[in-house]
């Protein structure tokens, strides 16, 4: 704390926070504007059926994911069999499979026309849809198993670490009281994982809610795909902004869940760790068995659908490498590239003034400016739509006030409103990372170096941002991979003709013709799979 | 003139009173001890005088000038205040050359490398300065600190706890080495510790603290054999108490028979008070018939430590003597000395 520091400090922290927070205050402003009969015509319709769906679908993949994560999470944790090492991080990767990719893949393959469905008509000699039952792909369960199949990580990720955070006294307790593994398992490693379990949950939750590729392919109307509809479909701005402020209720009441059960975490992991010698020992049936359950979660969440994308790839090689694939990767790459440094730059700014300033109210600021990672794709659209589309009228009114021509759609029908809006979404990656890496900042160097005479810019440039310089790769790297990733936001932001990596691959989705698009969606694919290498690396590192 | 004086500070972090109106001053080249509990608002404190801590009311100044109070303050930057911290708090990313030389300022190339050499050989480095901090050991590790605030010439030198993180076989000679450089030097200190030991061993002048309070301040000695509360007598050693009458000028009376004192005590005759004996004040006489029993012993190399019992009253003494057992009667004898009574 530098209790000397100028207010100009400060003032930069609030100028920051405030650009950040002001597509949610400008969404909260609007949806509170006289409605435009649109709403209500959507309350009196479809409303409730939209609201619902998107309750279902969070509740069946929250429980979805908890079941087949749960086993994964055990067996990789606490049980010894071959392949183990492997598994702890190769369960990870579905995470990089986005969810409308997974889910194209099996409705291709499952569908009426699909391999599966050919094979069993010509096995058992169906003639019709009537003959047979076969579960419907593009429904809601569909979406939630495929939703399931690529979230489920969340919980795997959480459900590990606590498992294996658990002091392993309590297993030698347990045991030498005579509880089997299956006992200890349900008496006390899964009641004390609860906190972890129930922060997985959320996560994925929330991300389920924030989905808009998936139930959009399989045509499950939910909140999301109506702000998407209301606004290209209706053009109401304000209405869209209604529909957000209520999926921004169901999102921030996930948030709290999320923030809750973490404290509550905190009191459950704070024992020592387990000993690589703690773990059962599989029989070998059990152990083929914990083989046979992670690999085949592998093979049908990630391998399966990658395999497929590759052949796709092989298969329609020369149209997929053109010069539109090209031309988008660019695209995606700078304007990633934009939004990691401006983020890396806001979050030092924000974290310097948080860590050294004495005013709460600099620290709550910084806070504050974390809440867009919150702000599902489409929500957050409507979000940067509402403040760019006023100043963009603003300008044009001036200059036709002034004589002059005005300049035309400067916010809205340009990138800018793409950056800004992954920039309020995503600084909170930059501000985490930084936030870990200023931890292990000890703050007597800060004392040391003041009371050497350094001002608190010397402290920021010749202390912290030498020690910083891994946080701000780190950071700058993960948010330069959801910038590639980020779909729902770049979807409505983007400016006419305007096309990235994921918009394009979206496009071949909805279009029903992704093996045109495989190269691009393995692009998007293999990048996603760097943070998790990053992710794991610390993982290890910590252990 | 006083380096360092503080008057009347009080300092109070949300609506929590922390430092509670503190006066202490310190001459030139003298070494002060702030010693409490942890929670005492010893090293609140320090930082107080570093600037690194807001106060609201009083002052500190340092050589007569005004750095906190009065609506004056000065950012801890223009102070001249050097610090040392219990992780010595030395730059990761910097040699031990660029770690002493951090706040050099003014000099030209060759006054650096000069002001380098002289702090290395200070600190007993020499040739270490290209090495990095983690290459170094922890008591190395504080002597660059120690030379770091040093090379930057500070009026004052404040050191928070350190050497609680030095291992406890070579932590009384780093103290005796440090506190030889600081006399040296003639550099005043401001050193916060919880041992009593430590106080002791590194200090001239001791400030023993209480919930954000300075319960007493003086020469190590004088707050040993004349402390002004149960709470300081107990800080700095084992204590018994006996509950007297003050029978006469330099006399009381104690369940243990007339006790007498060297100096006229300040209480009225017949008033009532506990008498302090710390544990070597009270001799055993080997005696069948005495009065006492030994109920628990304990060998301590050049003591050995005995709990006794005397008509009901429980008693530590630490005694050469070291051949008694338990179970074994003695006779208690206490010597003629400068009693210290608190009253009831």
């Amino acid at each position: 704390m530098i209790l000397g520091l100028t207010r100009s400090w400060s003032l930069i922290g609030y100028l920051i926070t405030a650009v950040l927070l002001l597509p949610l205050l400008a969404l909260i402003v609007q949806a509170t504007q006289p409605d435009e009969a649109v709403f209500t015509h959507l309350f009196d319709t479809v409303l409730p059926t939209y609201i619902s769906n998107s309750l279902l679908l969070m509740l069946l993949v929250g429980f979805g994911s908890l079941v087949i994560a749960i086993p994964a999470a055990w067996f990789v944790a606490r049980c010894e069999f071959p392949g183990r090492r492997y598994f702890q991080w190769l369960l990870l990767l579905p995470l990089a499979m986005p969810a409308y990719i997974v889910a194209y893949v099996y409705t291709d393959m499952l569908d009426y026309a699909g391999p599966v469905q050919r094979a069993m008509r010509a096995w058992f000699e169906w003639q019709t849809p009537h003959d047979y039952y076969f579960p419907a792909i593009r429904s809601i369960g569909g979406a939630a198993v495929m939703l399931s199949l690529v979230l489920f990580p969340y919980i795997y990720l959480l459900a590990r670490t606590a498992f294996m955070e658990q002091s392993s006294h309590f297993l030698h307790a347990s045991r030498v009281m005579g509880c089997g593994p299956w006992r200890s398992f349900w008496r006390l490693a899964l009641p004390m994982a609860r906190p972890a379990l129930a922060v997985g949950v959320a996560l994925v939750a929330m991300e389920t809610a924030a989905d808009f590729a998936t139930v959009s392919y399989f045509a499950v109307p939910t909140l999301t795909t109506a702000v998407y509809d209301t606004w290209l479909g209706y053009g109401s701005l304000t209405a869209a902004a209604k529909l957000s402020a209520i999926m921004l209720l169901v999102v921030f009441s996930m948030v709290g869940v999320e923030r809750f059960a973490r404290r509550k975490q905190q009191l459950f992991q704070k024992q020592s760790r387990l000993n690589e010698a703690d773990r059962y020992h599989l029989a070998p049936a059990k152990a083929w068995a914990a083989w046979s359950y992670c690999m085949g979660l592998l093979v049908v969440s990630f391998l399966l659908p990658f395999v497929v994308l590759c052949a796709y790839a092989v298969d329609y090689f020369s149209e997929s490498w053109d010069d539109r694939f090209w031309q988008y990767s660019i695209n995606s790459l700078y304007i990633a590239a934009i939004v990691s440094f401006i983020c890396v730059a806001f979050a030092v700014v924000l974290m310097f003034v948080r860590r050294v300033s004495p005013r709460p109210s600099d620290k709550l600021a910084s806070r504050l400016s974390s809440t867009g990672y919150a702000l599902p794709g489409t929500v957050l659209a409507i979000g940067v739509l509402v403040p760019l589309t006023y100043a963009d009228f603003a300008i044009n009114d001036l200059m036709a006030w002034f004589g002059a021509k005005g300049p035309g759609l400067l916010f809205t029908g340009s990138v800018f409103a793409l950056i800004f809006a992954f920039c309020v979404r995503f600084v909170a990656i930059a501000i985490g990372s930084l936030e870990s890496s200023y931890k292990r900042i000890s703050p007597s160097l800060d004392m040391a170096s003041i009371t050497l005479g350094q001002s608190p810019r010397q402290l920021l440039c010749s202390v912290h941002l030498p020690l910083l310089r891994k946080g701000m790769f780190a950071g700058a790297l993960l948010v330069f991979i959801e910038s590639m990733k980020e779909l729902p936001a770049a979807l409505l932001l983007r400016p006419i003709g305007f096309e990235n990596l994921a918009t394009y691959v979206f496009q071949f989705v909805s279009d029903e013709k992704l093996e045109h698009g495989a190269l691009a969606a393995i692009v998007i694919v293999l990048v996603g799979l760097v943070p998790l290498i990053y992710l794991n690396r610390s993982l290890e590192q910590s252990r | 003139m006083s380096t360092l004086s503080i008057h009347n500070v009080t300092s109070d972090y949300q609506g929590r009173v922390i430092l509670k109106q503190l006066d202490l001053t310190l001459q030139q080249g003298e070494i002060v001890a702030l010693l409490g509990p942890s929670g005492c608002g010893k090293t609140t404190l320090l930082k107080a005088i570093a600037g690194l801590q807001a106060i609201s009311e009083g002052s500190i100044s340092i050589n007569g000038q005004v750095l906190s109070g009065n609506g004056i303050f000065v950012a801890s930057e223009q102070r001249g205040v050097g610090m040392i911290f219990q992780d010595y708090a030395l730059f990761p990313h910097l040699s031990v050359a660029d770690n002493i030389l951090f706040g050099v300022k003014g000099l030209n190339k060759l006054e650096r490398q000069t002001r380098l050499e002289d702090m290395l050989e200070l600190v007993k480095l020499t040739g270490l300065g290209d090495r990095y901090p983690h290459e170094l050991s922890g008591g190395q590790q504080q002597r660059v600190s120690i030379a770091r605030a040093l090379a930057y010439e500070p009026e004052l030198m404040l050191l928070d706890e350190p050497f609680s993180n030095i291992d406890a076989q070579v932590r009384h000679e780093m103290m005796l080495e440090i506190r030889a450089i600081l006399k040296q030097r003639n550099v005043s200190a401001v050193f916060v510790t919880h041992s009593k030991d430590e106080a002791f061993v590194f200090a001239d002048q001791l400030a023993l603290f209480e919930q954000g309070r300075i319960v007493q301040h003086g020469a190590a000695e004088t707050l040993y054999s004349n402390p002004n509360s149960q709470y300081v007598a107990d800080f700095l050693g084992t204590t018994n108490y006996l509950d007297v009458t003050v029978t006469a000028e330099k006399q009381v009376d104690s369940p243990l028979g007339t006790v007498f004192s060297t100096t006229t005590l300040p209480h009225t005759i017949g008033s009532k008070g506990k008498l302090l004996l710390r544990p070597q004040q009270i001799l055993l006489q080997a005696n069948d018939k005495g009065s006492a029993e030994i109920i628990e012993r304990r060998f301590l190399g050049s003591v050995c430590h005995y709990h006794v019992v005397q008509n009901g009253v429980f008693l530590e003494i630490n005694s050469p003597m070291m051949n008694f057992s338990i179970g074994q009667r003695v006779q208690l004898v206490i010597p003629e000395h400068q009693l210290v009574v608190f009253s009831e």
